[in-house]
């Protein structure tokens, strides 16, 4: 088992043998455009996200030895999503470095949260744009879900949280979205 | 249950993510409670118009070339990038277990390990689906009319493919073009799931069998291969097995409906 580099560039090469290039070529490389939708999603710039993807890559080729499962979409989407939030807390500051945490993105109604400050907002038209003004990580497991289609047990895997987190967070964010794609923005009752 | 506790879990219950126990609660609420039903309707649609809309971000023809040609030159020992694109060395061409071939910003890849493991079809197959999405050649007719696209292939083949809507069952058509496999042209139909895009090869296999196979693995693309009617399926994407073998079984009773009419 080999153990995370900090640059992808430096340190000793370690080559795939020519059965383990057949290994990845089979379990991973065909995530490749799954791996860039996510990190166009995570990273919002198109440029950014090709390199997040390709440094990703070149993780993932140095870390095969390390790749037990057969889930070789998890364990790309792992890495590819991991580099993403490493990139998006170096970013300057614009409010989106900001720690995520459950408990503040999951208050209640009745507490001033997310919630508000879409509802302030006139609803939006499309659904990228809703998507945009949602918090990184409900835009990634909205994105692992719907456009993925990936169970709870693998969103888990990537994202390294439990499947309850998971599951409220995928609620929370389905939520958010229906509120931001709300004609008139009303407020969605319980 | 309540209606609070119900809303809480609806979005668990619509993916199917719920314990069997809870399920059925919530499906018995659901069943006399308008507000909960209506509050599901509105999570589907959101769900639905999140897959239909966004758009899917594939990764560009030169990002997919860096990186297979990163898993390449690191399998073949490490070569510099001036060594990668310059001339071809003679020692590592036969290290190499494999041979990428770079061609104005296409490329092709045979693993030629695989071939010991794999049957030579699939992997022709998993190739032409490969290439259909990077070459820009994803179809020669693109319509979502069963009676557009079939007519389409007359005069082009000696045989004519049966070309089934499955949109209704959620794997909508996008159109077909022609492609060529074994030495002769084959129709090749293309459906969709989701973002997941499928091709479906077929052509008159008259000696063989009905049959039908259940997902094999090639390049992490599965595979499925199918005789019905004196026709051969090849039908080959990255949607994940269990929906693809849906696709297949909806393909043939579809096709079989269509010559029962």
């Amino acid at each position: 088992m080999t153990h995370e580099r900090k640059s992808e560039t430096a340190g000793p090469q370690r080559h795939l043998s020519g059965r383990e290039l057949d290994r990845f070529n089979e379990s991973v490389l065909p995530y490749l455009d799954a791996a860039h939708n996510l990190a166009r999603y995570l990273l919002r710039d198109a440029h950014d996200a090709e390199d997040a993807v390709q440094d990703a890559f070149l993780r993932a080729i140095r870390h095969f030895d390390g790749f037990r499962g057969v889930d070789g979409r998890a364990w790309l989407l792992s890495i590819v999503r991991n580099i993403c939030f490493t990139r998006l807390r170096g970013r300057p500051s614009t409010g989106e470095n900001v720690e995520f945490d459950e408990a503040i993105h999951t208050v209640e109604e009745e507490a001033p949260g997310p919630e508000v400050d879409l509802e302030r907002q006139a609803a939006t038209e499309s659904v990228w744009e809703g998507l945009d003004r949602l918090a990184v990580e409900f835009r990634e497991v909205l994105v692992l879900r719907e456009l993925e289609g990936l169970s709870y047990k693998e969103i888990a895997h990537v994202s390294g949280v439990p499947i309850g987190t998971v599951m409220s967070r995928l609620a929370r964010a389905r939520k958010q979205l229906l509120l931001a794609l709300s004609p008139s923005g009303p407020k969605e009752k319980r | 249950m309540q209606c609070e506790e119900v809303l809480e879990r609806l979005s668990a219950f619509l993916d199917d993510e719920i314990d069997p126990v809870e399920s059925r609660e919530i499906q018995r609420h659901l069943d006399r409670c308008p507000s909960c039903t209506e509050a599901l309707g509105r999570m589907k649609g959101v769900a639905a118009r999140l897959r239909a809309e966004a758009p899917y971000y594939r990764a560009s023809d030169s990002l997919r070339a860096r990186v297979s040609q990163a898993a390449w030159s690191d399998a073949s020992g490490g070569l510099t990038t001036s060594r990668r694109t310059g001339a071809t060395p003679r020692g590592w061409l036969a290290a190499a277990a494999t041979v990428v071939v770079v061609v104005g910003g296409t490329w092709l890849f045979t693993a030629v390990q695989s071939q010991k493991s794999f049957g030579s079809m699939e992997r022709e197959v998993v190739s032409s689906h490969i290439r259909s999405l990077m070459a820009s050649h994803l179809m020669d007719v693109a319509s979502t009319d069963q009676h557009t696209v079939k007519p389409w292939f007359n005069g082009k083949l000696d045989f004519s493919p049966p070309v089934t809507d499955l949109s209704t069952s959620g794997y909508p058509l996008l159109g077909g073009r022609l492609d060529y496999l074994r030495g002769r042209p084959v129709a090749a139909l293309v459906y969709q799931r989701r973002k997941h895009l499928i091709n479906v090869f077929t052509w008159p296999d008259e000696a063989g069998a009905d049959s039908e196979a259940s997902p094999r693995t090639q390049q992490g693309y599965h595979v499925i291969h199918e005789t019905h009617g004196g026709m051969a399926y090849w039908i080959v994407s990255d949607l994940n097995p269990e929906e693809l073998s849906a696709f297949s079984r909806l393909l043939v009773t579809g096709v079989a409906k269509g010559q029962a009419r």
